[in-house]
């Protein structure tokens, strides 16, 4: 933070690209707070490195559905002397799933076997090293889209054609995966600061188990070994309000598979009994000096 | 007390609740098609923006 901080103005702002339930229930839980809320529309937003900062609030919930539009916008930001939630550093580590699988290894989490290559030749290579099925995912994005379970080298070739052909430098970093015969389920952990508030289960018939795609939750309990692993998996991208997604091996191991940093949990707090939104507005109010607390 | 207005893809009448929020999303019964809330007063609704590549959690 810069000494442009000294001028902030108080209360919370809350950076969104749809209100959708998520935000409206985080909007109830900073009003039950008492603490005012800006709103800030992502695709009205302009923001200026060296402008001041004095319009803005002193902190920002980043609740952007667009990965890029909520990067740069923390991290200018922070530039600006704003906290942000969450640091553009950890939006970063989570939405881009290279940075991610780097990250959780380099804290030394258990994570599925991964290959990261840039050609297709590379790419074929890796499959073979991995072995089919295998999981082909875009780097960038998010509910299960474009990720494609690879039966064999027919499917591989398919979907690496259509890669290529689909252009952008992206869709050329071949992300693949060993594929993690999970029990029709997997398990997504909330962690707000240091602790995992709540976890569930999420069900499917198809091997992609997001809410977004169907899947279906149910309260898990949040285990020694699950908190263990969420609240490592958390620190390691760096901290916040983070959403881990693990599967569980055929051999009862738990794999650390993603972070999620701007967390959907409509389906989750009825069946936990948590009130997750209002456990992510106690922590950022924490974040906030008190100085501007008393002042919002 | 429920707002209404139609909607802009079917022309079908779309009531909101009266603690709907500017930008909140609502769905059209009729077509489906959601919506979002860009004016409370006197109420409007567009098609909500098509999700685009980066769009996630």
């Amino acid at each position: 933070m810069n000494d442009r901080a000294a001028t902030k103005s108080p209360s919370v702002g809350m950076l969104f690209t749809r209100i959708r339930v998520e935000e409206k229930l985080l909007l109830k839980a900073f009003k039950r707070s008492g603490v005012p809320v800006m709103l800030m529309d992502d695709r009205e937003l302009v923001l200026d490195p060296q402008g001041s900062n004095a319009s803005l609030p002193g902190l920002v919930i980043n609740r952007s559905m667009s990965y890029y539009r909520g990067l740069y916008a923390t991290s200018i930001l922070e530039d600006l002397g704003v906290l942000t939630l969450n640091r553009s550093t950890v939006n970063h580590n989570c939405g881009d799933k290279i940075k991610t699988t780097a990250a959780l290894v380099r804290a030394g989490l258990p994570v599925p076997r991964t290959k990261i290559a840039f050609t297709l030749s590379a790419a074929r290579e890796s499959a073979e090293e991995l072995g089919f099925p295998l999981v082909l995912k875009p780097v960038i994005g998010s509910w299960g889209r474009m990720v494609a379970r690879l039966n064999d080298q027919d499917a591989l070739e398919a979907v690496l054609e259509h890669r290529v052909f689909l252009g952008g430098s992206l869709h050329s970093v071949f992300y693949l995966q060993e594929y993690i015969n999970k029990p029709q389920r997997d398990i997504r952990a909330f962690v707000v600061g240091r602790e995992t508030v709540a976890a569930i289960y999420r069900y499917s018939d198809h091997w992609i188990t997001n809410t977004a795609r169907g899947g279906r939750t149910v309260n898990c309990p949040v285990t020694p070994e699950i908190n263990s692993l969420a609240t490592a998996a958390a620190e390691a991208v760096g901290g916040g309000v983070l959403a881990v997604d693990m599967l569980e091996t055929a051999a009862g191991r738990i794999l650390v598979n993603e972070v999620n940093h701007t967390m959907e949990f409509r389906n989750s707090i009825a069946v936990t009994g948590v009130d997750i939104p209002g456990a992510i507005s106690d922590y950022a109010l924490a974040l906030l000096p008190t100085v501007e607390l008393s002042r919002a | 007390m429920n707002a209404a207005t139609v909607c802009p893809e079917c022309a079908a009448p779309v009531s909101v609740p009266a603690d709907v929020f500017p930008n909140e999303i609502v769905q059209c019964g009729d077509c489906a098609i959601d919506l979002e809330v860009v004016a409370l007063q006197p109420l409007s609704l567009a098609p909500a923006p098509e999700e685009e590549e980066d769009w996630g959690e």
